[in-house]
This record gives structure tokens, sequence and C-alpha cells, in this order.
């Protein structure tokens, strides 16, 4: 499973990036989500996928008992996918906007900060 | 929970929603806009005088025990990074009441900066790796705001690099945090500290130190992924590029020297040549690119990039007179690049465009301005008695006793080209006679009383350049000391333990 995971997200990163090196806006975005994707998934497997009891207290225990899967890294992503859609949403409407004022969506003719 | 050590953050959090609430009413958002920064200053001057002596202040969010609560703790370097980024914050503010338009205000400008305040002050005071990011996310999407709004051409143009490049760092950032948990069990800096201080053979944390390496290094503009910074820096509005110029890339430098003397310690003697060259490197692209260039902001944003460079330098060298030297330059430069950038935009706004040929007169025009910008940019240069003279100094002493001659000998000649540089912006803005009738009509666009108005942060800010100079023993002392808790995170450990039952 660990081994399968990180292959995911590998391909998921290497999709990403590869998408970000294109010249379409668009392309970009969907570049950023799956790089998103990937960072969650490298979280959640390095929180080591046990697959027993979620990490909860049984109503007659006092306290956790072993094994439990580790809540920290499902909160990490949680946090991380909250922030993620955001930035998302932003890029979305950012890349919008600049496509309907340069009238473009090559990124290879965004030059207005190179020219003097 | 210390309210002293969580104030730097709600004091601009609770602006923030006030000036949210006044949406509409400019003056009113004005006023509280300004009550917040001065708040956020005395906050932070009660915090540094708590620290400043060399104690280290820590509490637990929540009252959450270490090291599942988050950790907020604040050690002489901690204090004096939220110290300055109050002052620059206020000075800026108040800059940016006499040259901000309407329009940006009335879109939520006073909000976003000072919600990104809170992102900044937040970076500099945590003590837990996960909630670094969380800062890093709220500092970046303020900053995205302010970088576009207005939607100018050039704004978006500039926007999307900014925006792409620093995602990319966030995820790299995002990935090591997660991957070091995954080899740690924990992201608390003190616990991560003590868990990872020896060094085990076969062990993937260098290889974490890389991705944390790459990903502060993207956001502190380091050699080779500094281009997003020249590309972008001088599109926004001046003060919103001077609040950037002055805060945003040291918070990647001090993410950098936090998790490479806490964290990575003890892997750290294996990354100290790569800084070192990345240091250089660094030094020398900001200068070199500075030198083609003839607009004032892009000359002053490339000059960004060089000067990470001297901070690197006491990062890589990792003495303790080194990362001294680090804290002091990071002092000095913060201060002296945020005047710079307000000269720079006053220049834009003078001469109607940041074209240096478009430019010419203001020496004789406007003197004030001409004397804050040479003291400011021979500061810089690192000409003595300025601020910038000690910091180099201090470097350059640490690369002698460590034998490090190369790199002594890039800073250098980096420091005479830096003077270059500042020599033509001297020339072409204020020596040179007014290239005729184009400068009137934007020149009578800022009124006399907004003009003074902007004048006075600029001559605060370089009066205090000079101050850090007189002062140079004081301040190296304070450097010292900051010094000392980075090289011997024993105090820090403790704090947080004390605080929380690490």
């Amino acid at each position: 499973m660990h081994v399968l995971l990180a292959f995911v997200a590998g391909s998921l990163a290497a999709a990403g990036f590869y998408m970000m090196l294109r010249r379409s806006m668009v392309k970009v975005i969907l570049g950023l989500a799956l790089l998103g994707h990937a960072a969650n998934l490298v979280i959640f497997t390095a929180g080591r996928l046990t697959g027993v009891h979620p990490p909860l207290i049984a109503p007659e225990a006092e306290r956790l008992v072993e094994p439990y899967a580790d809540p920290v890294p499902q909160a990490l992503i949680l946090t991380a996918i909250v922030i993620g859609f955001g930035v998302q949403a932003f890029a979305i409407v950012l890349f919008k906007r600049a496509h309907a004022v340069t009238g473009t969506d090559d990124l290879d003719a965004l030059r207005a900060t190179d020219e003097p | 929970m210390d309210a002293l050590l969580v104030a730097p953050v709600l004091v601009p959090l609770g602006t923030a929603a006030l000036c949210l609430l006044a949406w509409g009413r400019p003056v009113l958002q004005r006023a509280l806009s300004v009550a917040g920064a001065v708040g956020l200053l005395g906050a932070a001057l009660a915090l540094f005088a708590r620290v400043a002596g060399g104690a280290v202040a820590a509490t637990q969010v929540g009252a959450w025990p270490a090291p599942f609560g988050i950790s907020v703790v604040a050690d002489v370097l901690a204090g004096l990074m939220v110290l300055l980024t109050a002052s620059m914050g206020l000075a800026v503010l108040v800059y940016s009441l006499a040259t901000i338009d309407p329009e940006r205000e009335r879109g939520g400008f006073h909000v976003l900066y000072h919600v990104l305040l809170m992102g900044v002050c937040g970076a500099f005071l945590t003590g837990d790796v996960f909630n670094l990011y969380v800062w890093f996310e709220v500092l970046l999407i303020s900053s995205f705001v302010l970088m576009v709004l207005g939607g100018e051409r050039a704004q978006l143009d500039g926007g999307i690099k900014y925006v792409t490049l620093n995602l990319v760092s966030s995820m790299l950032f995002l990935v090591a945090a997660g991957m070091l948990y995954g080899v740690a069990g924990t992201l608390n800096l003190a616990d991560l500290s003590r868990s990872l201080a020896r060094p085990e053979p076969g062990s993937p944390v260098p290889a974490l130190a890389t991705l944390f390496l790459l990903s502060f290094g993207i956001k502190a503009a380091v050699f080779p992924v500094f281009s997003w910074l020249p590309a972008s820096y001088h599109t926004p509005p001046p003060p919103v590029a001077a609040l950037f110029a002055g805060l945003l890339t040291k918070v990647g430098v001090y993410a950098l020297i936090r998790v490479f003397t806490l964290v990575f310690a003890a892997d750290a003697g294996l990354f100290r040549p790569l800084i070192l060259w990345v240091a250089g490197l660094t030094m020398l692209a900001g200068v070199l690119g500075a030198a083609a260039q003839t607009n004032v902001r892009r000359i002053l944003s490339f000059h960004i990039v060089s000067q990470i460079g001297y901070m690197l330098m006491g990062l890589g060298l990792g003495s303790r007179l080194a990362l001294a030297g680090a804290v002091f330059y990071i002092a000095h430069h913060i201060v002296v690049k945020t005047d710079l950038f307000l000269v720079g935009g006053l220049i834009e706004r003078l001469s109607g465009s940041g074209e240096l040929r478009h430019a010419g007169g203001l020496a004789r025009a406007r003197p004030v301005l001409a004397g804050s910008f040479l003291l400011a940019a021979l500061a810089l240069a690192g000409i003595p008695p300025l601020s910038g003279f000690w910091a180099k100094l201090v470097l350059v002493l640490a690369g002698l006793e460590l034998r490090a001659f190369p790199i002594v000998a890039v800073s250098l000649a980096v420091s005479l080209l830096t003077l270059y540089s500042m020599t033509k912006i001297w020339n072409e803005a204020f020596w040179k006679p007014a290239p005729g009738s184009e400068v009137v009509p934007s020149a009578v666009a800022l009124a006399p009383a907004a003009y003074r108005l902007a004048l006075a942060p600029i001559v605060v800010l370089t009066l205090a350049s000079v101050a850090i100079g007189l002062a140079a023993g004081p301040v190296f002392a304070l450097a010292a000391r900051a010094a000392d808790q980075l090289l011997d995170p024993s105090a820090y450990v403790a704090a947080v333990r004390a605080a929380g039952g690490l």
C-alpha cells in the first residue's frame, strides 16, 4: 500500500510540474491542484497507514488502546486541503482576470514586467 | 497563556476585523488602521523588552501541552523581528495614507495590510513547523491580493509569477513538513530539536533539510530561484512594494536560520558549503541583475536578492560571529530597504515614471528626500559609519576567522557594485537636471501636505538607519545574544518545556 501510494503521489507531482511548465494558464491552475493533491497524499502516507482502529476512546475505556491510526496527519491534511482550496480559488480568479486584461492565455505573452 | 506573546498576532487580527466592519468608511478605516499599527508597535516593544536581555518566553496556545498543542516562542531573534515588523508596518502605513489611491483603499487595502502583518508576526513567533506553514499561507494570500489589488496589467502579469512560484514553494514546504512528521513523529520545533539531535547514518533527515532549503530558498529569493522577485516587486503601489521588500523575503531567511540552527543543527555542517555557494551566487546574480536595470524599483528589487546573499553568508559560515552578523544584517536591511523603496516610490510619483531617464533634478527640488536617499543608499553599500558597514564588517570578520576567503572576496566585490547601482540612481534621479516639462504634471498630483506626510516615514527610517550605525555596539551585543541562543537551543527547548511540559 505504501509503495502504491508513493507511486501515485509521485505521478501526481510529476503531472503537476509538467502542467505548470506548459504555456497555458488553465494548465498551470490544474498543475497547482495536482501538486496540492500530491502533497496531501505524501502527508497521508508519511503518517503511516495502519488500517486499524480510529483514534477514538471507546465508551467503556479510559484511554486509547493501541493500535490506532495517527490523527495528526489527518488534521494536517484537512488544514492543507482548506488552505489549498482558498489559494486555488484565488489563483483561478487571478488567471481569469489576467486573461480578460491581456486577452491571451499564453504565459509566454506575459512580458509586461520585463519591458522597460 | 501569556498574552504578551500572542498580542503581536491578535492586535493586527482585531484591527483587520474592525477595518472590515468599517468597510466603505475610509476615514474611520484609516483611523482604525493607524491605531492598530501603533498598538502593534506597542505590543512588539513590550515583547522585545521582555526577551531582549536573553530570556526566552514561551506559551502554549489554548493551554494544550506541547507537543500536541502549538507553542508560541519568542527568543531574541523572534522578538527583534517582531519589533522590526511592527515598526515597518507603522512607517509604511503612514506613507500609504499619503500616496495610496482611493480605489485601492476602498478595495480593502487596510484589511489586507493588517492580515499581512499578522501572518508575518505569526511566522516569527510560532514554535511549530506546521503552524509556520499556516502563517506562511496567511501572509501569502494577503500579499497575493495586495499585489494585484488595482488590477493593472503589469500587476496581474507580475502577480501570476509571484503567486505561482510561491505556491510551488508552499507545496514543497508542506511535503517536507509531512515527511518530517513521518520521520520524527512531531512538528514542534523544540521537540524536533531534541529528537533529531544526533545524526543517524541512512536517515532521511538531510533529504528533508534539502527540501526545506529549497522551499524557504524560493520564499527568500535566493539563487537560482529568485526570478519571481524582480519580475513582480515593481508592479504594486510603492507602499505595498516597500512592505514586501522589507519583510517578506526576510521571513524566508528567518525560517532558514530557524530550521538550520534548531531542527537540522546536527546536519547543518553538511549544508554549510552548499549554503555558502548559494549565498555567493545570490549576491552576484542580484547585483549584476541590478546593474542592467534602468527602473528605480527594479534596481532596488535586484538588490534585495543580492542582500539576501549576505544573510545566507552568515548562516553558511555558521560561527557565533557569523550568525550575529546575519542578525545585524537583517535588522539593517529591513530598515534601509523599506526606506529605499519608499524613496523610490516618491521618485516615481515626482517624475511620473520609475524610469531613470524620465527622472532628474530632485536634489535641488527635494533636498530632504535627496539627503535621505543618499544616507540610505550609502548605508546599503556599506559606507562607514552607517549601519550596512557594521553588518558587513562583522560578516567579513567572521569569514576571515574561518578562512573562507572566496565568500569574503565576493561579498566585498558585491559591495562595490552595490555602490555603482546606488550612484546610478543618485546621478540620474537627483543630480542631473530635470528632463524638460514632463516632470511637472505628475509633481502637481502630490499635494505639499501629502508629500510631507510621505516624507516623514522616510526621514524617520533614515535616522533609524543612522542610529543603528552610530549605536552599533549595543545592536551588535543584541545580535550576539541572538546568535548565542541560535547556537545553543537548550534555552529555547527549556522555555517550551516550562510552558507546556514537553
